[in-house]
């Protein structure tokens, strides 16, 4: 095969898949966990180490779950409409840190405020594959049951929570 | 009237547009020398009319013209004078408009410094320039009108996104456009030569100082976007690897390969084929930098106008360009033939070294960029690239290239002898290694990972001054001998110590940095790395079109005054947007960084975020000294001469 054409063929590769990336919204990733039960973990929290959290402790609460990292340019974007959204209204939020050092995730929180119910650190990010997380941040909203309902990738703005967030909760909160 | 003007005359310059990209091709393929002729008057008349539409945009801003969609959109009454103008450029519709305006100067340009370009290639590259403004022109009129009028005018527009409202980010894209823009000279010189079947090394010395330009200002404007991002994010950091970054980081590295391959083309002959696909590889990276930002494929803070409309739009206009061009070496890149030979011990290794380390550093960053997208395209999108992987590929692959910098430059073309390298390079190899070793002494603590890039820099620095040493050796160590040097020589020696500096920036700031969360109540001190910070306060004052909290610090040392810091928190009124301003007193070997975090608690207590950030200024002082090299290198004697000799065999120059 002519040599000269590899940049050719290469270049083919990768008009398919930025085509392929064209009709998906990066931001609304269909997630394979919602309607199931969300997976389980046990990770320890970020200002007290020797304690852990499991979802299981949530059952009978609608809650969200934010998946952060300090490293993350979008996540500032996103952190002040997180402050807002937990002073103006009654949710359950909790921050899961990703792949994130402890350090840097509590002067983060120490620094821009701190919406957070709980913060969990997921050092090694394995609880972040588990949960089929894309790139932070991303937001999770699960039931009373446990149930998975809504999956939102990248950041969360004011306009989400007003139109979709808030009118779901309310939603879970009206279920048994 | 005026913003139909604009319109009219974006049209106008299509039409030019499309004829600048037909006739004088056909007019160089067929030998029509009036169809030739015609590149460069209409060339100028379509710059011309890319002008008057700029003028026309700027004006609707300049008066609050709040009928015309993207002026509210993006501006606002109470917005300052220079950002109404830097809001032209501050959003989706207005920055293309800028992007085709610079392709257009750009072409004027070339227009003007062609004298030593024959009539035919310049008739090529002109019309390979025009098909690109065809592309952009089209997207803006079919997809994205900056003039779009809206019915009802609003009394007051939607204001300026308030991060853009500022000096560093008003000149940042401009800057970065002008190199981006830039490599499209490059592009059409490659394409231009390979339409007329003559790919000799003439077409690399007339690409030699345009890429140089663009790549000093694609340097600088990187660099002035890391600046921005450290002082006004607030947090001290001044590189992220978000996909934006990345977009403007990638051509960049494959410029960087292209103007060495440039200088084996020219010189020697050798590595044509690869020199055009880097050509065209810096350009269709600029573009593709163009389609992640603006398509939404990738979610970025910086992607400021996504839609996926758009991107189909820009997808084909790659396919075009890129495929179209690849397809084009494709067929003739088999016919190119590098006669001459070289020793492996040579300055063409060393080159060709240089060139496989940055493209696979671009080609890593790429696929890091690309990575989500790959794996969500596969259907297992499961994973998340940052700042780890980035880091862990970019470090190693840099510590050989950066070894290398100073032995190549001085290695002689064709063949060299390792004893006389290690003859020259001894002694300074011996002292890079101590002094890199002994410095970290100094600091209050030993780290490795500061005396390998101690003793790169070092390296750098001695090996480079050595190269010249030995140039004014050969000529007799008088000072004739100075100016008998090529300026350009002086360029590249130059460049080099700005990498040198550029990588003491980095590890000492990197490992030396020091930062702390306090809380502060108004009288109380904190003592960091021997600077003494006291917070006087914090009071609210009122800004054009915002609110803001000052806080107030005094920094001092060994009770010596040293700053008075007053970093601010803001919020924009129109887009009720927080904004951190923070305070920096910059130094030579420290910056001292305070921003202000949230009220804590009764008694005008604050949280607040200090920073000592050691030879952070080195890494911008690096990039400045590059772009100065690059400026002496791309006004080289040789060029200017090329241009009086009028193109001849003649302005072969030997060096």
């Amino acid at each position: 095969m002519n040599r000269a054409l590899i940049p050719l063929l290469a270049f083919i590769v990768l008009v398919v898949f930025l085509a392929i990336g064209l009709t998906k919204d990066p931001r609304k990733l269909p997630s394979p966990f919602i309607g199931k039960a969300a997976p389980t973990f046990n990770l320890p929290l970020l200002h007290q180490p020797d304690k852990t959290f499991s979802p299981e402790y949530m059952q009978g609460k609608a809650w969200i779950l934010n998946v952060w990292a300090s490293w993350c340019v979008s996540c500032r974007a996103e952190h002040q409409v997180l402050n807002d959204l937990v002073q103006n209204n009654k949710v359950n939020l909790i921050g899961l840190n990703y792949k994130d050092e402890v350090v840097d995730a509590r002067r983060w929180l120490s620094q821009l405020g701190d919406p957070y119910q709980l913060s969990i650190s997921d050092i090694e990010g394995l609880t972040g594959i588990d949960w089929g997380v894309y790139g932070v941040p991303e937001t999770f909203v699960i039931d009373k049951k446990g149930i998975v309902r809504l999956k939102h990738t990248g950041p969360v703005t004011r306009k989400d929570i007003k139109e979709k967030i808030i009118p779901l909760l309310k939603q879970l909160e009206k279920e048994s | 009237m005026i913003p139909e003007l604009g319109h009219f005359a974006l049209i106008l310059a299509l039409v030019l547009a499309i004829v600048q990209s037909v006739l004088p091709l056909v007019g160089a393929s067929k030998g029509i020398s009036s169809w030739v002729a015609l590149a460069k008057p209409i060339a100028r008349i379509q710059l011309f009319f890319m002008l008057v539409a700029f003028a026309a945009l700027t004006h609707a801003f300049i008066v609050h013209d709040f009928s015309v969609l993207y002026v509210a959109s993006n501006s606002n009454t109470q917005l300052p004078l220079m950002f109404r103008i830097s809001a032209v450029w501050g959003a989706h519709e207005g920055s293309l408009l800028f992007w085709a305006l610079t392709l257009s100067l750009w072409t004027g340009a070339v227009t003007v410094f062609s004298k030593s370009i024959p009539k035919d290639m310049l008739a090529r590259v002109v019309s390979v320039l025009g098909m690109v403004s065809v592309g952009f022109l089209l997207f803006m009129l079919l997809t994205s009108n900056p003039f779009d009028r809206l019915a009802m005018a609003p009394a007051e527009g939607r204001d300026l996104n308030p991060l853009l409202q500022d000096f560093g980010l008003a000149i940042h894209p401009p800057m970065l456009y002008m190199g981006y823009v830039g490599f499209s000279v490059a592009f059409a010189f490659a394409i231009a030569a390979m339409l007329g079947g003559k790919l000799d090394a003439a077409w690399a010395r007339w690409s030699r100082p345009w890429t140089a330009v663009a790549w000093i200002f694609l340097t600088l404007g990187i660099s002035l976007g890391s600046w921005w991002a450290y002082y006004e994010l607030g947090w001290g950091g001044w590189w992220f690897w978000d996909p934006v970054e990345n977009a403007s980081f990638l051509p960049w590295l494959v410029g960087t390969a292209l103007m060495h391959s440039l200088a084996v083309t020219e010189k020697r002959g050798t590595f044509k084929a690869w020199t055009v696909l880097l050509a065209i590889f810096a350009f269709s990276l600029s573009l593709l930098g163009t389609f992640l930002v603006r398509s939404g494929v990738l979610t970025s803070v910086h992607a400021f106008a996504t839609d996926p409309g758009r991107g189909v739009f820009i997808l084909i206009f790659l396919v075009i360009v890129i495929g179209g061009s690849l397809l084009l070496y494709a067929w003739r890149a088999p016919s190119i033939r590098s006669s001459v030979s070289f020793n492996l011990f040579s300055r063409e290794t060393a080159l060709l070294f240089n060139n496989v380390i940055l493209v696979v550093v671009a080609a890593s960053v790429l696929l890091g960029t690309l990575y989500p997208l790959l794996l969500d395209a596969l259907g297992v999108g499961k994973i998340s690239v940052g700042p780890p992987y980035f880091n862990s590929v970019f470090v190693p692959l840099t510590i050989p290239l950066a070894m290398l910098i100073g032995v190549g430059a001085m290695m002689r073309w064709k063949q060299d002898k390792p004893e006389r390298l290690l003859k020259a390079l001894g002694p300074s190899l011996v002292i890079s290694v101590v002094a890199g070793l002994l410095l970290p002494l100094i600091a209050d603590e030993y780290h490795f990972g500061a005396a390998i890039g101690l003793m790169l820099s070092i390296w750098i620095t001695l090996s480079t001054l050595q190269g010249l040493r030995l140039r004014l050796v050969n000529k007799g160590y008088s000072l004739e001998s100075l100016a008998t040097v090529p300026r350009s020589f002086y360029g590249m020696s130059i460049a080099h110590i700005g990498v040198a500096v550029f990588i003491v920036g980095i590890t000492l700031t990197t490992i030396y940095s020091e930062e702390k969360d306090v809380r502060m109540e108004p009288g109380e001190n904190f003592v960091m790395k021997g600077y003494n910070f006291e917070f006087k306060g914090a009071e609210s004052e009122q800004g054009p079109n915002y609110v803001a909290q000052t806080g107030h610090l005094t920094v001092s040392k060994d009770g010596q005054h040293i700053a008075s810091l007053n970093p601010e928190k803001r919020i924009y009124l129109v887009q009720k947007m927080p904004m951190t301003e923070a305070a920096i007193d910059a130094g030579f070997t420290r910056d001292l960084f305070v921003a202000l975090g949230e009220p804590r608690g009764e008694g005008g207590a604050w949280s607040v975020r200090l920073y000592v950030k050691p030879f952070i200024r080195w890494i911008w002082l690096g990039t400045i000294i590059m772009g100065i090299g690059g400026l002496l290198a791309a006004t080289d004697r040789r060029y200017r001469l090329a241009k009086k000799l009028k193109s001849s065999g003649k302005s072969e120059v030997s060096a």
